[in-house]
């Protein structure tokens, strides 16, 4: 082990309340300034803005439906991606032809070409769905793709003298040398979905945590509105944790470099 | 037991070109060599003459453009449990423990569970790694992750051992007493060794014969004939007889290496 460097005699759950205390400080400060306090009321306003939400009968609502956009969303980018990434690494002409597409696409913003799936699927949660499934998929499947790419060849090598044919070395070689790159690019395809939740919910989502913070800053109702993006946050970090330990569960055996 | 003389590999007039954005290269123009039944063979030269694709193509891994390589007298086509290699990298499989590592010859011939794991086991202690047969590669040592690497070309019993500068990552003293190790599992259960290293000490002290490749194009150069009886150990190389080979070679390999720098 390397010699400790300072500050690594405090625990991390301990430097994680001193981030936690500093952050609310910060927040407070910018709650009493006149222009920033009218956009980031203090904690006391915020958790109020639940109850609020809740009596309004949308707080559950809202969330259930934007987990439902995410999780299918991904769910099918998921699907999906897999194949393709293995697909484009297998075939050089798949690989030609799809990833200078998913290159192009994914550099423009969800929020550009949103319009244009509600035109398609028309309103509800399908567009909204639809739209993170476009854009999990793309991340998830160059990553995967580009990890499929990386994986060292002698061990494809060692796997074929030790009598190994090729289904035999996709099962035993491939797909276990793949699982840390699939664990990447369910933590990109995460956040990418989460990311395009709000461009997903923009036009024509009748709930949706997305949906709700526009049609709160429509009214200028800055309490519950900043309450769902600390939720937004806090379902992010939920979801990273617990990529995090599957992660930890499936990939022990790697190298940390 | 087969005959001490029996011709085990023969590589008859191997010639490799690759075609690649300068024209064609020729790796290997012409190589023949008969190496006889447990014989330990050392190839030696610089980089760049052709000698790991030379193994690669015993091995079944790459193809020759022509000429050809027998394996008891019958050619071989691609890749075979009869001719085991150990990479420089060693080729671990990162998701698999010592003991799952050395097994996966073993699962892939279908050998039953109970019987791959006591062979496996066998083998992870001949190389001294008892106790560790739960550890992941990442937790191993340069020098024990070769180790595993051996055991696992060990375990599927094969006939030809090929290796391609197994100890060429290692220190110092770690590559000594493998060396010494690897000596005495090849006395114990005798096999065909084709072993590809830089080191000319190495060369000497492993090999009956020491091949010296030429580079560019590869070819073989000349061929010693290492006249020190077993069992050599490190003393070995204060022999007379050692220093004058250990002159010889050396010699030969650092005028190609010469000749490669022009």
């Amino acid at each position: 082990m390397v010699k400790k460097k300072k500050g690594q005699r405090i625990s991390n759950k301990v430097w994680l309340l001193i981030s936690l205390c500093a952050a609310l400080v910060v927040w407070y400060l910018l709650s009493i300034g006149e222009q920033s306090g009218r956009s980031f009321p203090f904690i006391d306003k915020v958790v109020p803005a639940v109850g609020t939400m809740i009596d309004r009968g949308v707080f559950w609502k809202d969330i259930s439906s934007s987990l439902t956009c995410v999780a299918l969303g991904f769910g099918l980018g998921f699907i999906t991606s897999l194949p393709i990434a293995f697909l484009m690494a297998w075939y050089t002409p798949v690989q030609k032809i799809i990833e200078p597409w998913i290159n192009f696409i994914r550099n423009i913003p969800a929020l550009g070409y949103a319009p244009l799936i509600v035109l398609c699927f028309g309103i509800g949660q399908k567009p909204a769905v639809i739209l993170i499934w476009i854009c999990t998929f793309m991340t998830m499947s160059i990553t995967i793709y580009q990890g499929i790419k990386n994986i060292d060849t002698t061990l494809l090598k060692a796997a074929k003298v030790l009598g190994a044919n090729d289904l035999q070395i996709f099962i035993k070689v491939i797909c276990p040398a793949t699982v840390p790159f699939i664990i990447t690019a369910v933590r990109l395809g995460l956040s990418a979905g989460l990311t395009t939740l709000l461009a997903a919910e923009s036009t024509g989502a009748q709930a949706g945590i997305g949906m709700r913070i526009r049609s709160l800053s429509n009214s200028f109702d800055s309490a519950p509105m900043l309450m769902y993006i600390i939720l937004l946050g806090i379902i992010g970090l939920i979801l990273v944790k617990v990529v995090d330990i599957i992660e930890r569960k499936l990939t022990g055996w790697q190298e940390k470099i | 037991m087969a005959g001490e003389n029996l011709i085990k590999l023969k590589i008859d007039n191997v010639y490799k070109e690759y075609t690649g954005r300068n024209g064609k290269t020729v790796a290997l123009n012409g190589v023949s060599l008969d190496i006889k039944e447990n014989e330990f063979i050392c190839v030696v030269g610089p980089s760049g003459c052709g000698k790991s694709t030379l193994l690669n193509i015993i091995a079944g891994l790459l193809e020759p453009t022509s000429g050809d390589v027998y394996l008891d007298g019958k050619k071989i086509e691609g890749t075979g449990v009869e001719r085991g290699v150990v990479f420089q990298g060693y080729a671990l499989f990162p998701w698999r423990t010592v003991l799952k590592n050395v097994m996966f010859g073993l699962e892939i011939k279908k050998v039953p569970k109970a019987e791959a794991e006591k062979i496996a086991r066998k083998y992870i202690k001949a190389v001294g790694l008892e106790g560790f047969e739960n550890s992941y590669p990442k937790e191993l040592s340069g020098g024990m992750r070769q180790r595993v690497a051996i055991a696992r070309a060990y375990a599927v019993n094969p006939e030809v051992l090929l290796l391609d500068e197994p100890f060429g990552a290692l220190d110092a003293q770690t590559r000594v007493q493998l060396q010494t190790e690897l000596l005495n599992t090849w006395e114990h259960e005798k096999k065909t060794c084709f072993f590809i290293t830089h080191d000319v000490d190495e060369a000497i002290i492993l090999a009956q014969r020491v091949i010296i490749m030429s580079a560019r194009p590869g070819r073989i150069k000349k061929i010693v004939d290492i006249d020190i009886p077993y069992p050599r150990t490190q003393a070995t190389k204060s022999d007379p007889r050692f220093l004058e080979l250990k002159t010889e070679i050396w010699n030969e390999v650092y005028q190609e290496f010469l000749e490669v720098r022009k």
